[in-house]
């Protein structure tokens, strides 16, 4: 059984197609990439899995769940996190505060304890900044977690996205454009970060990305989309080199 | 600039950041529990004033100042605590239990008014909450059996453990009985703020489609944070009735409502400092507003000539005056001196201009 299956989804909005009748499958370890043009569904397909919208028909399925019996905050307990295309962190507070956000899932405590801080507070807070500190590390982010999102750089955002959704401790991670806008340099580094991501913590990745250059270092296997529809799936050599891929970009740049 | 360093997960979860900081909390609550041998009554009533206020201002500080979540209707619950604590007491229960009951049930109601208003965003929740304000002035008169209607209610003083508080008779116990209760609710709301649900307020109000990927229930929170909120501004509220003794339909009208929310957005919204900065500026403004008056009476004659709706109106002024020039309020302003002082003199302008905001997702809104 894979980790991730979705079977034969469709979504409509309004009159647009936005996904349309895909079906693919994750298996447990792999990174996974989506291309495709602008506009090709790839997001849709991120938030249908976060469950922002319902499916017109298909199913998703995660871990043995039907994901689909849900609601959108209840996919985060499943062990499923994810970044945002725009980027989507909590403004307004400070690294460590957005990182202990992403520990929510693991809340055990309740208002009262929280509210007189009680022992189990106590213990749940120690626990909870272990493992973000241990993100903290792996990121290389100890320079900026006392510090405001809004006042960080582009670069660091995105690097802070990928931390809270580790920090979730997920067994699947929804990365949607990670190195988009990220210098070169940038780059690289999220490429190794991926590469350990899913080597040393053992954490399927799922992946939006246009960089095909990080697409073939990092994946395993490649879908390709364009309008809503799958156009080819296997190894990055092969979907770079499917006719209808080449077609669709093409005929999207022309 | 002074620089801890860390060798412990504690030091980052309790609430001060070192020793120097901790005492000079600690200096500062010795120095407001001996106010009462430091002022006179005048002045100490004034103190106690500002403390309900700042009670309130607590109260809505966690719904608007850090769930996002904007109410031009807590004068409301202000009036839901202050009347079901002057009734729990008319019937005979001791102010010991009416009045964290009187907090209780104001939390209650709060929490059942927010499911419907849970679907309702910015102006439109807004809007919403003005018109249960604007209601709870009705149901007062209409329910007048209980509420005593347009005549409104009086109440002198209470027992608790055997003393007697009141405002006018004892004011030094009534000062400490609001101190405590001032204290009790700010350490509360920093506990809060460093644990889980209080996380979760502020990520609801930072991004709520991120909080819900994190695995926060945007409903879930919203409505306990209502809750929350009502409940202490139901304690605000019924504190404001035994300082004042008598109450009616008008007291908790929808100018309060409007005065408590400038207040937290002009001491500093999504800060615990705000609610108290904010609570000395609407305690403090009409006096500073006589002596003005009766200084430019002086230079300019003309006697005391009264200009009705004269503080509000400047309350309104300072209120625009800081969303243009300081939107993060007193507390931000506070915040910056002090960086100035501590980097002196490596101090940058632009040290806490926002770095251009980057796109969110509104389609998903
Ligand atoms: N909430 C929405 N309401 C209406 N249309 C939408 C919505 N979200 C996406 N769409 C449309 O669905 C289509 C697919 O959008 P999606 O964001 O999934 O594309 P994408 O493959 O992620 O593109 P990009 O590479 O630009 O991020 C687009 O035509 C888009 O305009
Ligand atoms: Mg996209």
């Amino acid at each position: 059984m894979s980790l991730l299956e979705i079977e034969n989804v469709t979504l409509k909005f309004g009159g647009l197609t936005a996904v349309d009748d895909l079906s693919f499958s994750v298996e447990e370890g792999e990174v996974f990439a989506i291309v495709g043009p602008n506009g090709a569904g790839k997001s849709t397909v991120f938030n249908l899995i976060s469950r922002f919208y319902d499916p017109y028909a298909g199913s998703i399925r995660f871990d043995g769940h039907d994901l689909l019996q849900v609601k959108p905050s209840g996919v985060a307990a499943y062990g499923v996190a994810r970044t945002f295309q725009n980027i989507e962190l909590f403004e307004h507070a400070t690294v460590l505060q957005n990182l202990l956000v992403g520990r929510h899932r693991h809340r055990k405590t309740n208002v009262l304890s929280e509210i007189f801080f009680t022992p189990s507070a106590r213990r749940q807070e120690i626990e909870n900044r272990e493992k973000v500190e241990e993100v903290i590390d792996f990121l290389d982010l100890q320079a900026y977690r006392d510090k405001m999102i809004a006042g960080l750089p582009y670069g660091v955002r995105k690097v802070v996205e990928v931390a809270r959704a580790l920090s979730t401790d997920p067994k699947l991670l929804l990365l949607d454009e990670p190195a988009s806008g990220l210098s070169v340099e940038e780059t690289t580094d999220m490429r190794w970060w991926i590469d350990d991501i899913r080597r040393q913590m053992g954490i399927t990745v799922l992946m939006v990305e246009h960089d095909m250059g990080l697409v073939s270092g990092v994946s395993d296997r490649v879908l390709a989309m364009a309008d809503g529809a799958k156009l080819a799936m296997g190894t990055p050599a092969e979907v770079q080199s499917h006719p209808d891929v080449i077609e669709a970009y093409l005929g999207h740049a022309a | 600039m002074r620089i801890v360093f860390k060798t412990d997960y504690m030091q980052d979860i309790r609430p001060w950041k070192d020793g120097f900081q901790l005492s000079l909390y600690l200096i500062l609550l010795a120095i407001a529990v001996a106010a009462p041998y430091l002022l006179d009554i005048f002045y100490l009533g004034e103190l106690t004033n500002v403390l309900i206020w700042a009670i309130a201002g607590l109260g809505l500080m966690v719904l608007t100042g850090h769930t996002g979540q904007a109410s031009l209707g807590h004068a409301a619950f202000l009036a839901i605590g202050c009347y079901s604590n002057v009734i729990l007491i008319e019937q005979g229960v001791p102010f010991i239990i009416a009045f964290p009951l009187a907090g209780l049930l104001t939390g209650v109601i709060g929490a059942t008014i927010a499911i419907p208003a849970l679907r309702l965003h910015g102006i439109y929740l807004a809007i919403f909450t003005l018109a249960l304000s604007i209601l709870m002035d009705d149901v007062i008169v209409l329910s007048e059996p209980i509420t005593g209607g347009v005549a409104g209610k009086y109440i002198a003083g209470v027992d608790l453990l055997g003393l007697t508080i009141d405002r006018w008779g004892t004011p030094i116990l009534f000062y400490w009985l609001t101190l405590a209760i001032t204290v009790i609710v700010t350490l509360g709301y920093i506990n809060l703020l460093r644990t889980s649900l209080g996380r979760s307020f502020i990520a609801v109000r930072d991004s709520e489609v991120s909080a819900q990927a994190m695995g926060v229930d945007i409903a879930k929170t919203k409505t306990v944070s209502f809750g929350l909120s009502c409940m202490v501004t139901g304690w605000a509220g019924a504190l404001m009735g035994l300082y004042s003794g008598a109450f009616n339909n008008e007291t908790f009208s929808v100018v309060i409502s409007i005065q408590l929310l400038m207040m937290i957005v002009i001491g500093g919204l999504g800060s615990i400092h705000g609610a108290f900065f904010g609570a000395v500026v609407i305690g403090f403004l009409p006096q500073f507003l006589s002596i003005a008056k009766e200084n430019v009476s002086a230079v300019f004659g003309g006697g005391s000539v009264a200009i009705p709706g004269l503080e509000f109106g400047i309350f309104g002024m300072i209120l625009i005056l800081f969303i243009l020039f300081e939107p993060m309020g007193l507390y931000g302003r506070w915040l910056k001196i002090r960086t100035f002082f501590e980097l002196f003199p490596f101090y940058r302008k632009d040290m806490f201009k926002r770095q251009k905001s980057y796109l969110k997702t509104e389609r998903l809104r």
